[in-house]
Order: structure tokens, then C-alpha cells, then sequence
């Protein structure tokens, strides 16, 4: 299992290499000049000058590159001009309300999904099914700043049963005691329930949306694989043997089925994470992915390029975890390496 | 060879498929016997429905399909009647199937060993600390070698033959009285052929238990079984004793079966092949014999309903106007 | 098959599904708004009017009036041809790159084939929202860059399409054919396999039409690309996103559901396609 790990982290190098050189790529090729934007509208051309100096960009092109690879590995992802804190001490100050909303989405998610895609394909034709098909091609179809912005309209301004689309908590409330920095989680360890309803109840509307949007590859997903095994000989066999309906069901033909699930489910988080930056916009959630708008909106590009580098590389991670599941699920797969 | 009660007794089973191109009438008043003990050879060509029928008798058949009539009486209870739950109390205890092509048959991400256990746990009161030897017994019964090892083989770590003893194993774990084998040595090379079958054989004897050999290949039916049920496109066509129905045919769709298979013939020049193919059966005016167009001796009063169950002696049954 | 028979089931598809009937006539009506938009939209889309802010839907204003006044419903219309613009120059941008970098790859292999397939999975390496919002950022917010980073980060999946297809084919027999028959390489590879790799590509660019509109109206949405006052779909839910919950619903909501039936539509269509051209992998 260990030399598995090792094997599967070894892979994801290339990837990784390949992100610091986009990245950095995409640093240099910043429209305008970064050392007069640094030094401000009043800078003499000598300032500047020191600036650029300073900044290590008077250098060539691959100097340029091994100090950002020194800055990467220091964990220097520069300041940020707005706020002038250090990017990667921001990012990870927001990192956990992104994750907490980006995980209990997906959670939602899958558990609408997959049942659902399960019930489609065990009754082919049935109103579960047609109900499955046009969730999952309407549910790829929203834009999900649209979604957000309508549930939020009918939950909160006509229904008033949702809380103001303002962030991780009222303003009533302060936050819990950073332990985890997942206020649901955080406020459970606190003793405090009235706290957890409160960010529970921030938490609905965004989770929602999100889970909306992801369930609909899901679902389409788990249908066909599930159609597929279910006409498989071994399905066969295990009705041949008297195997009960639910066995069949759940230990011979959804376990298999998974195996093609997980493998989509990079996709989806590739969707998720890009939508959390919508999201969290429309919702004033607290996130990493706001925290880049905004900066890019002030053409504040520090943070941004901080963003694009985390969010890369924890796609990378999940796409990691991901190969790790198929592997503890499939047992062929470790034969192959 | 016929016992007085036989144990399992199909009357006039009819099957239907429901499909886009529409509904494809696949058994059409099929009636036949398997006695206790006793060997039962299905035969014919593919698409004759042979599998399908047993997946009726089952209660086994996908969503499409549906039974329109008849009984299928087993051990005292009419399997198209019974409810969902009968059935899958019957099937892997008293009565149970092996498939062809065996490395596919069996779950590819769940041990062997567990696979068998599924089987044991469902339909035996075994303890579950008791679970793992049984298993094991299984599979030493099999004649698996090594089989504490093999417990924890996964189908793709082990060769079509030994997946298709595995297969064997999980049918036979709870002892049926009744063992239906779908073409159990398609997919398996020559040599493993030969051992399958005389291991279904050898136990079948051991244990008293009556099988069905359904295969499309006559010579291996005639080898391996004391009756033989010919079946082409959804009609039980003939009926008879092994012996008696190589020496006499009485069909002429036996006949020329018995024409094209090697192990009959000397000469393989005489080898002939059948003309024409299986009518559409989704037609909707099918005729009542289903042989008719590629028949020589068809004659106009073949088109008359219902088809004759003619007897041709004690144990041997034809299903034509003009048999040979 | 022939012509005939080819159009004999499109036809018969069509009849079956009335479902892909519909996206047809739903992307024939927005293919018209794109085109005569201008000159069919009953308001100036770019016309304020301080007396007439934020009304709801009327008569006169079918969709309601925004913020400044102006009519939704012309603003709507307008905003098709650009979207619409933007997608399609984006799609068929990374269409040709993609489909000429996939071929290479599939046909050459070799050095080419790792260089390119690298190319693919380092895009694939990063969550492709993300990487879009970081190349708009990069260079520079405008409508043509929002053009080129929907093209890039949709380009892996031509690469992938393009490369297998020409790669099981690379030495079928019409091909060491054609290559007896003395065609050059090059000539080989556009006239006799090229077109093979068509079918499944198109299917793939009708998919990728509705997310590369979603995508491009994201980009506008959080405030990168299109500038206002210029009307688009993206943009104009923006605006309206802060009445949304104050109760002018109809800002947001318009624009928002238009972009949704556009997505909706080429979703349908691919489904639909795909059903045409290859109906074994119905699902």
C-alpha cells in the first residue's frame, strides 16, 4: 500500500512541475509592467528601476524562474498590494470556509445522486427515470451564479425562511474557536448547538447550489454505469444463486459500478472548485475563491496567482485521493502497476 | 428413466420480449420433463431459446421479458406463479445455474472465497465463524488445488477453468436437487472442456442431482446425458432418449442436426449444414411450425394450428405434421 | 449509407425524439436573435432612462426596465449575438487547434505525441474555471482573451478525441492504401483520416457550445471580459444580482433564464447527435 502511495506521488511530479511553469508563465505574461505598477503612478524612472531591481526582474527569464521556484518552496507567494498582508498567510486564513462548503456540497451531492441514478437504472422508462434524465441535462445547464442568486431570491426575500446571503455567519454570532476553522465543526467542539444551527443555516443555500450543479454529472454517471452492470453476467450469476435483491443490488452491482463514478469524479471536482469561486461570490462567503475576485478587481495579481497555484495543486491532491479510492476498491488495478 | 413424478415439470411455457423494434415471441408452448437425477441435454442452435427458457423457469429473465403462460412445476411448486421471494429462496438452494464464459461470470472485485460465503450465508443457517471452512470445503470439492490460497483469489487472478469450478462451487454449496449448465465450456480450451464436464458428471452421480446440460454442440449432449429436448426458435421440437434419438430422429430439424455434427459422422465431406436461418421472431404471423421455411418436406397442411405433439414411443415425443 | 438513407434517419430520429426536435427549433430561434438582434430589439439596449428605473415586467417592457432604466428584453436580444460569438469563436478555436494537434499526435507519435499529450494533461492538471479566470487575468481583461482562455481550457478534450481516433486507424487498411497509392503523409492524415474523426467531434462541439457559453457568461459574472454598459448574459445577472434580494427579481432572472434555455438547448442537441450519429452509446 505504502510503495502504491509512493508510486501514485511519483506520477503526479510531472503535473506539479507543470503547474509551477504555467503559473509562472502566466506571472510573467501580466499585462503592463509589473515594477511601475509596484512603485505607483508618482515613481521616478530611478525608482522603478530599483524596483524591478528588487523585485529580481531585471534578471533573465529562467533566473527569474528558480526564484520563483526558491519563493514557492519558502512558501513566498508574494504580497498582496490591497491588503498588504502575505498571500499564503490570507489564503490559508480562508482556505477551511472554501473547503467546508466545497465538501459538504459535494456530500449533498452524492447523497442525492447516486441514489437517484441507482433508482433510474433499476426501473428503465419509470418516471424516476425520466425525472433522472432531465435533472442531470438541467442540472449542467444552470449557471450556477443563476441558481444561487434564484434560491436565494425565493428562500430568503419571498419565503424568508433563509438567512440573508451574507456570508459564513450572522453578524449576531462571532465565530467559534479556530480548531479546525470548519465552523460546523468547530462549533460542535465548542459545546455550542445555537452556533452550529447558525452556520448550519449560512450554510444551506450555497451547499445547495453547489450540490445542484455537481449531482447532475453524477447522476448521469451512476446511471449508466449501473445499467451497465446490471446486465452483467456476474449480475446474473448472483441472481442465479438466490442472492437477495439488496445483495445484488448494493454488494455485487453498486460496488462495481462505483469503479467508473469515481473515475468522473476528477471531473467533477475540477467543476466543484470552479464553481466554489461563483458561488462564494454571489453568497459573500469568505473563500479563497472571493478573496481572488476581489483582488482581481483591483488588479492586484499577487493573490490572485496564490489562488491559481493552491487551487491547482489541491485538485492535484483530490486527483491523488481519487486514484488511491479506485485502487482500494478495484483490486486489479495494483496487479497493472 | 422418466420417474412417476418428475422433478421438474415445464407445461406450454410461453415467453415474450418487449423491444424497440417490437415483441419477439421467444418460447411459444414449450413442454418438457427433468426427472430426479436424471441428465437432460437442451439443444439448438443459438437464439432457440434455450436460455431464456431456463431463466423463465428461474424467474430470472431481465425487465424486457415476460412470461405469457404455462407452469413450470419444481418440487411441488409452480415457479411462474411464486412470488419474487420463493423464488430467490429456490434458486442457489434447491435448483441452480452456471454460465458460459466464466472469468466474466463471477464479481471481479470480490474474493472468491466471499463470493461463495454471499451464497452459503443466504440460504444456510451457518454460523458465520463456520462461513470460511465451508467455503473452503467448496472449493476442495470441487477440486480446486490449494484451496485455503485460492479463498482469497479475485476471478482475474485464476484461469477460465478454475474460475468456471468456482462458479461450480457456488452452485453446488448448498446442494440443489437440480443444476442447469448454460454452455459451461464455451470460453474454456480444449482440455479444460473435457475436465468441466466430467466434474459436473462425477458430482451430479455423487450427489443424486439432476442436471441440464443446455448447449447448442449435440456431440457433447449426446456424450453427457440420458434425454435430449431439441429446441429451434422458441418450439420444443423433439424429444427423446439419447440412443434413440441418434438412432431414430424422427424431426427433420434433428435429423439435420445430427447431420452436421463431426462426432457422428465418419466423413466430413457428408457434413451439411442447415439451410436458411431462424425465422424473425418478432413477426407477429409466425407460422405454427417455426421450421417451416427451411423444411423439404413442408407441405400445406403444416400451416394448420396448433402444432401435433406426436408421440413416437414411450420416452420420445416430435412435434411435426410429417415426421421422418 | 447514403444521402438518402442518412436523412431518412434524421428524419426518423427527429420524429422519435421529439425532445432533439425541439432543440432544434429553440437553437434555430437563438441563431436568429444572434444574427438580426440589433435590428429586432424594440428599445435601444444601450438607451438610460432615469424616469422609467428598475420596473417590472409591463407591456411596454416585456421583461422590465434595470437600474439605469433600460429595457431588459432589448438588452436580452442584443446580448445573444455576443455570447453566442464568444462561444462559437472559442469552440471553433480550440476545434482546429486541438483537432490538428490530436491528429499529429495520434498519427506521428513519438516526440510529438508526448509533447502534445503532456500539453493536454497539464491543462487537465489545473480545475479549468480556475485557469480560465487566471489566463483572462494574465492577459488582460477583454472579450478576446475571454475567447482565448474558454479555447484553451477546452482544448485537452479535442486533443484526447482527435489522437484516439486517428491513432486505432493509423494503419487500417484504407489508409496503407492510400499510402501505397503514393499520397503523401500530410495529404494522408487531412484527406483520409481527418474526416473520420469528424463524427465524434462534432457531438463534442455541441456539448462544449453550452459550456463554453456557461463559462464565458462565469467569466463576465465575476466581473472579468465584457465591460459594462455592453449588454451580456453574464454580466447583466451580475447587475441584477443585489435587486435579487431586495425584490426586483426580474433584473437577474431574465438574463439568467435565457443563458440557462441557450446551455439547455446545446446540451440537448449534443444528446441528441450523439443519438444520431452513434446510437449504440445511448444513455
Amino acid at each position: 500500500m505504502l510503495r502504491l502511495i509512493g508510486k501514485r506521488l511519483l506520477a503526479a511530479i510531472p503535473n506539479v512541475i507543470g503547474i509551477v511553469i504555467v503559473t509562472f508563465v502566466l506571472t510573467r505574461a501580466l499585462p503592463g509592467d509589473p515594477a511601475a505598477f509596484y512603485a505607483g503612478p508618482a515613481a521616478t524612472q530611478e525608482a522603478v528601476e530599483q524596483i524591478r531591481a528588487s523585485l529580481g526582474l531585471d534578471q533573465p527569464l529562467w533566473g527569474q524562474f528558480i526564484d520563483y521556484v526558491g519563493d514557492l518552496a519558502r512558501g513566498d507567494l508574494g504580497l498582496s498590494v490591497s491588503t498588504g498582508q502575505q498571500v499564503l498567510d490570507e489564503i490559508l486564513r480562508r482556505l477551511p470556509a472554501s473547503l467546508e462548503l466545497t465538501l459538504l456540497g459535494l456530500l449533498v451531492a452524492c447523497a442525492i445522486a447516486l441514489p437517484l441514478g441507482i433508482l433510474a437504472a433499476t426501473r428503465p422508462g419509470s418516471w424516476v427515470d425520466h425525472a433522472c434524465r432531465l435533472v442531470t441535462t438541467l442540472g449542467v445547464s444552470l449557471p450556477i451564479f443563476f441558481t444561487g442568486l434564484l434560491l436565494a431570491y425565493v428562500f430568503y426575500y419571498l419565503l424568508g425562511i433563509a438567512p440573508p446571503p451574507v456570508g459564513r455567519l450572522d453578524s449576531m454570532y462571532s465565530p467559534p474557536a479556530h480548531v479546525t476553522g470548519f465552523y460546523l465543526v468547530d462549533s460542535l467542539l465548542a459545546g455550542d448547538p445555537e452556533l452550529f444551527f447558525a452556520a448550519g443555516k449560512q450554510m444551506v443555500l450555497p451547499v445547495l447550489t453547489l450540490a445542484i450543479f455537481v449531482l447532475a454529472p453524477l447522476a448521469r454517471m451512476t446511471r449508466a454505469a449501473m445499467l451497465g452492470v446490471l446486465s452483467s453476467d456476474f449480475v446474473r450469476t448472483a441472481r442465479a444463486s438466490g442472492l437477495s435483491a439488496a445483495t445484488v443490488l448494493y454488494r455485487y452491482a453498486f460496488r462495481n459500478a462505483m469503479l467508473p463514478v469515481v473515475t468522473t469524479l476528477g471531473m467533477v471536482f475540477s467543476f466543484m472548485l470552479g464553481s466554489s469561486v461563483v458561488i462564494e461570490k454571489v453568497f459573500a462567503w469568505p473563500g479563497i475563491g472571493s478573496f481572488a475576485v476581489d483582488a482581481l478587481v483591483q488588479s492586484d495579481y499577487a493573490p490572485v496567482q496564490g489562488f491559481v497555484l493552491v487551487m491547482a495543486l489541491l485538485f492535484v491532491t483530490l486527483n491523488l485521493m481519487i486514484d488511491l479510492l479506485y485502487t482500494l476498491i478495484d483490486p486489479r488495478v495494483s496487479i497493472d502497476d | 428413466m422418466d420417474s412417476p413424478v418428475p422433478l421438474l415439470s415445464v407445461e406450454s411455457l410461453g415467453v415474450e420480449f418487449r423491444t424497440r423494434g417490437g415483441t419477439v415471441h421467444a418460447l411459444e408452448d414449450v413442454s418438457f420433463t427433468v426427472g430426479k437425477g436424471e441428465t437432460v441435454g437442451v439443444v439448438g442452435e443459438s437464439g432457440s431459446g434455450k436460455s431464456v427458457l431456463f431463466y423463465a423457469v428461474l424467474g430470472i429473465l431481465d425487465a424486457a421479458g415476460r412470461i405469457t403462460g404455462g407452469r413450470a412445476v419444481f418440487g411441488g411448486l409452480d415457479l411462474v406463479r411464486a412470488s419474487a421471494s420463493e423464488l430467490e429462496e429456490i434458486r442457489g438452494r434447491e435448483a441452480a445455474m452456471i454460465f458460459q464464459n466464466p472469468r466474466v461470470a463471477l464479481n471481479p472485485i470480490r474474493k472468491v472465497g466471499h463470493q461463495i460465503e454471499d451464497v452459503l450465508a443466504r440460504h444456510t443457517s451457518t454460523p458465520s465463524a463456520e462461513l470460511r471452512r465451508r467455503a473452503v470445503e467448496a472449493l476442495a470439492a470441487v477440486r480446486i488445488p490449494d484451496p485455503e490460497r485460492r479463498y482469497h483469489a479475485y476471478p482475474f487472478e485464476l484461469s477460465g477453468g478454475l474460475c468456471q469450478r468456482i462458479m461450480i462451487a457456488i452452485a453446488l454449496a448448498c446442494s440443489p436437487s437440480l443444476l442447469v449448465a448454460d454452455e459451461p465450456t464455451t470460453g474454456l480450451d480444449v482440455t479444460t472442456q473435457a475436465a468441466v464436464m466430467d466434474l459436473i458428471g462425477e458430482l451430479a452421480r455423487k450427489r443424486n442431482m439432476a442436471s441440464v446440460l443446455i448447449t447448442h454442440d449435440l456431440g457433447l449432449a449426446a456424450e453427457h446425458c440420458d434425454r435430449i429436448v431439441v429446441m429451434h426458435a422458441g418450439h420444443v421440437v423433439e424429444v427423446a432418449p439419447t440412443a434413440e434419438l441418434f438412432a431414430r430422429p424422427r424431426h427433420p430439424y434433428t435429423a439435420r442436426l445430427i447431420a452436421t455434427t463431426p462426432h457422428a459422422v465418419a466423413d466430413l465431406r457428408s457434413l451439411a449444414a442447415i439451410p436458411g436461418s431462424l425465422p424473425d421472431l418478432r413477426r407477429g404471423d409466425l407460422p405454427a411450425c417455426r421450421f417451416l421455411d427451411r423444411c423439404d418436406r413442408s407441405e400445406a397442411a403444416c400451416l394448420q394450428r396448433p402444432l401435433p405433439r406426436v408421440s413416437a414411443g414411450p420416452a420420445h415425443a416430435v412435434a411435426c405434421r410429417r415426421p421422418l | 449509407m447514403t444521402e438518402h438513407a442518412g436523412l431518412r434517419h434524421v428524419r426518423y430520429v427527429l420524429s422519435d425524439n421529439p425532445v432533439t426536435a425541439g432543440s432544434f427549433a429553440l437553437f434555430g430561434l437563438f441563431l436568429v436573435l444572434a444574427l438580426v438582434g440589433p435590428w429586432i430589439a424594440p428599445f435601444d439596449p444601450l438607451e438610460t432612462d432615469p424616469s422609467k428605473v428598475l420596473q417590472p415586467p409591463s407591456a411596454q417592457h416585456w421583461f422590465g426596465t434595470d437600474q439605469l432604466g433600460r429595457d431588459i428584453l432589448s438588452r436580452v436580444i442584443v446580448a445573444t449575438g455576443l455570447d453566442f460569438g464568444m462561444a462559437l469563436a472559442a469552440v471553433l478555436l480550440s476545434f482546429g487547434i486541438g483537432c490538428a494537434l490530436g491528429a499529429c499526435a495520434g498519427y506521428y507519435g513519438g516526440w510529438i505525441d508526448r509533447v502534445v499529450s503532456r500539453l493536454a494533461d497539464t491543462i487537465m492538471a489545473f480545475p479549468l474555471f480556475v485557469l480560465a479566470m487566471a489566463i483572462v487575468a494574465a492577459l488582460g481583461n477583454t472579450v478576446e482573451n475571454i475567447i482565448y482562455a474558454t479555447a484553451i481550457i477546452n482544448l485537452p478534450f479535442y486533443i484526447r478525441v482527435a489522437r484516439s481516433e486517428v491513432n486505432v486507424r493509423r494503419n487500417a487498411g484504407f489508409v496503407e492504401a492510400a499510402r501505397l497509392a503514393g499520397n503523401t503523409e500530410a495529404r494522408i492524415l487531412a484527406f483520409h483520416l481527418f474526416p473520420n474523426i469528424l463524427p465524434p467531434v462534432m457531438v463534442q462541439i455541441s456539448l462544449n457550445m453550452g459550456w463554453a457559453i456557461l463559462n464565458a457568461a462565469g467569466l463576465s459574472f465575476i466581473g472579468l471580459g465584457v465591460r459594462p454598459p455592453q449588454p451580456e448574459w453574464g454580466i447583466m445577472v451580475a447587475e441584477g444580482a443585489s435587486y435579487m434580494i431586495s425584490g426586483e427579481w426580474w433584473v437577474s432572472f431574465f438574463p439568467g433564464v435565457v443563458l440557462m434555455l441557450a446551455v439547455f438547448c446545446f446540451n440537448l442537441l449534443g444528446d441528441g447527435l450523439r443519438d444520431m450519429i452513434d446510437p449504440r452509446r445511448r444513455t
